[in-house]
């Protein structure tokens, strides 16, 4: 069978299945539609955690960018896992005492205001809408490539299936989803690895290969190791070494805290906790989140190095002068027609060579344009995988972008149905109501994030670095200051809340959008990015809700009494006392 | 109150921030120490085949993390039976 028939197989199984346990998990009250009934297992839990957060965007993208960067990838690994150690230690337990649906909840009520849910109901809602327009435009991606459907289409298949098990089936339906499309997901995303780690290094565990030395064409240790060639190979086409990176040390160090830290003040993580049954399950459930986090992410450097050396030797051929263009494989033609590969023969040679550069530069010898987000992709044909594996990655990646959308959407519903209009504008409305306001508040968040899923707005990388930052600079500081400090009071948090959002939202607006041009090291300050500046951003928080709540009144009495009480998990209600 | 007395809620608190704290010395450790500020000196060690800074950056910091949350999940279990507070 070729790889077009076995694709359709594999992701209309895929498909069958998710919208199969949709149908059959039905959630029939509000309560199940937004924690699961709260009688999850912490390991179910986790598992549906870790679909939740790997999107489209890690399936992808993520082993891609390390590929390219080396070091400097280091900050989304460290980051995008250790915001869940902060989660565990920090948050989860309390906020499940707490025992209410959502983030903006616990703000409103913690900091015995309106103006402080409001602020963080708007928080909330950015953050996901920022993250989802990228998520439908992955799906589409996808479906593009490997249905060789347009890439519009793809989307709206992908609207289509999103709607069915996130809008009928609720947090119930999407939480054992969820769990069907982690083990597609890590399936897909493994069997590649293993295969080019044996291949290249005869270790059976990618981890392990990764430091292993290479084989030779006989499959003997060659004497080699593969960070080593890496290195080698880097430099002699002119690239910083692979190990070192190009980044300045002040400004990994941000980025990546300021990844933890937004992690851990993401809504649709935080949410996840309020689903598991006791306290106890939502310190145990963050770790097996993280289990089955890391066990991709952690073999994502692996899989980078080992299609980085792949890449660069298929391109540039046994003596590393190149190879004629007619003799290329197929991969490269095949992705040329999506446009994420380019060649610009620009010596006129007929042959095909990647070095530093950029290909519209006369002086560089660059003559290869490649996108980060096929290196996944394309691997299984890099290495010239069984068509199998190929169809398999392709459900794996639409696996990620759907469990990821469904879980934001989930958070954009409640966000309106719940936090908008029960808590704020129609305090009398009916279970029944709720549940329908939610319901259609997430139609009409698919159909806004399939706009966008049509029409790219061209900067999603630069959207996701403000997701994190706006969740580093509001959310996460008044979360911890809520439970760490009984004193601090309304007045302090908000103006936290507002002063790092608008220091962090002005900071990055200024270098993405109104002048680009001045985005280089030199202009910034103290060195920090705007991928960074949400660190700093935090700290302004924490700084000036600090100041201001010295200065005003204390907080009343039984807001005290509430920070104690969450503090222990004895007498914990069920997952979701309404 | 989950608490018998006063004493005990406050050194349950004391208990649990020092727990948490201890343990987040070493995320920072781990992350920020071993993967960022010291990798270059970390880098002069090789580690199976790693330099060790570049190791802690894209490997050992994660399995750090893993650790952490399991070591804190029983080390908190503990504490709350030791003070009486779990959930029923």
């Amino acid at each position: 069978m070729d790889v077009q028939t076995l694709t359709y197989i594999i992701v209309g199984l895929s498909f069958a299945l998710y919208i199969g346990i949709a149908i059959w998990s039905r959630a029939g009250s509000t309560k199940e539609f937004y924690v699961a009934g709260g009688g999850v297992h912490p390991v179910v839990n986790g598992m549906a955690t870790a679909a939740d957060w790997m999107s489209a965007a890690s399936f992808i993208s993520l082993a891609g960018i390390v590929s390219f960067v080396g070091y400097d990838g280091s900050v989304y690994l460290m980051g995008w896992t250790g915001g869940y150690v902060l989660l565990a230690l920090c948050m989860a337990p309390y906020l499940r005492k707490f025992g209410k649906f959502t983030v903006p909840d616990f703000v409103g009520e913690r900091y015995y205001s309106q103006a402080a849910r409001t602020v963080a109901v708007i928080c909330a809602i950015f953050i996901c809408f920022t993250y989802i327009a990228g998520q439908m435009r992955g799906v589409g991606v996808v479906f593009s490539r490997f249905l060789e459907v347009d890439v519009d289409t793809g989307v709206y298949i992908g609207m289509a299936v999103v709607f069915f098990y996130a809008v009928l089936g609720g947090m119930k339906g999407i939480t054992y989803t969820q769990v069907a499309q982690y083990c597609v997901l890590i399936f897909a995303f493994m069997v590649p690895a293993i295969f080019l780690s044996v291949m290249m290094t005869g270790h059976i565990i990618p981890q392990i290969g990764f430091g292993a030395q290479l084989l030779d064409a006989a499959g003997n240790n060659s004497g080699v190791y593969l960070l080593e060639k890496l290195n080698n190979v880097s430099t002699e086409l002119g690239f910083a070494p692979y190990t070192d990176g190009s980044k300045s040390m002040i400004d990994v160090f941000c980025i990546t805290g300021a990844l933890m830290v937004g992690t851990a003040g993401l809504p649709h993580v935080i949410v996840r906790f309020f689903t598991v049954p006791k306290v106890k399950d939502a310190r145990i459930s963050a770790g097996w989140a993280l289990v089955f986090i890391a066990i991709m992410y952690t073999t994502v450097p692996a899989l980078a190095a080992f299609s980085r050396v792949n890449m660069i030797e298929t391109i540039n051929g046994p003596d590393a002068k190149g190879v004629a263009y007619e003799s290329a494989p197929d991969w490269i033609k095949n992705w040329e027609k999506t446009g994420l590969i380019k060649w610009n023969d620009k010596n006129g040679d007929g042959k095909i060579y990647y070095s530093s550069g950029k290909i519209e530069d006369a002086a560089s010898k660059n003559e290869m344009k490649i996108d980060n987000d096929i290196i996944v992709l394309a691997t299984p044909e890099i290495a010239n995988l069984p068509a199998w594996v190929i169809a398999l990655v392709a459900a794996g990646g639409l696996a990620a972008a759907l469990s990821t959308s469904a879980g934001l959407l989930l958070v954009i519903s409640t966000s309106v149905s719940h936090d908008l209009l029960k808590k704020n504008l129609m305090p009398n409305i009916s279970d029944k109501k709720e549940l329908m306001f939610a319901r259609l508040a997430a139609g009409v968040g698919i159909v806004i994030a399939g706009y966008f899923g049509v029409n790219p707005p061209g900067f999603v990388a630069a959207v996701v670095a403000f997701a994190f930052g706006l969740a580093a600079s509001s959310l996460f500081p008044a979360i911890i200051m809520g439970i760490f400090s009984k004193t601090m009071n309304k007045e302090g948090a908000i103006a936290g809340m507002l002063t790092g959002l608008l220091f962090t939202a002005g900071y990055i607006i200024y270098f993405k959008f109104v002048n680009p041009a001045d985005n280089v090291a030199a202009n910034w300050f103290l060195g920090i990015s705007p991928e960074g500046i949400g660190m700093v951003g935090m700290l302004v928080n924490f700084g000036v809700a600090a100041l201001v709540s010295r200065v005003t009144t204390a907080t009343p009495q039984h807001v005290q009494e509430m920070v104690e009480s969450i503090r222990f998990p004895k007498g914990s209600g069920e997952a979701s006392g309404h | 109150m989950g608490f018998e007395n006063n004493d005990k809620a406050k050194g349950y608190w004391r208990e649990n921030l020092r727990l948490v704290l201890s343990l987040l010395a070493i995320w920072a450790a781990v992350s920020f120490g071993c993967g960022i500020l010291l990798v270059d000196v970390l880098n002069e060690v090789h580690f199976m085949g790693f330099k060790l800074g570049f190791w802690f950056a894209q490997q050992g910091s994660m399995y750090v993390f893993v650790a952490l949350i399991f070591v804190y999940a029983a080390k908190a279990n503990a504490l709350d039976k030791k003070y009486n507070v779990q959930e029923d």
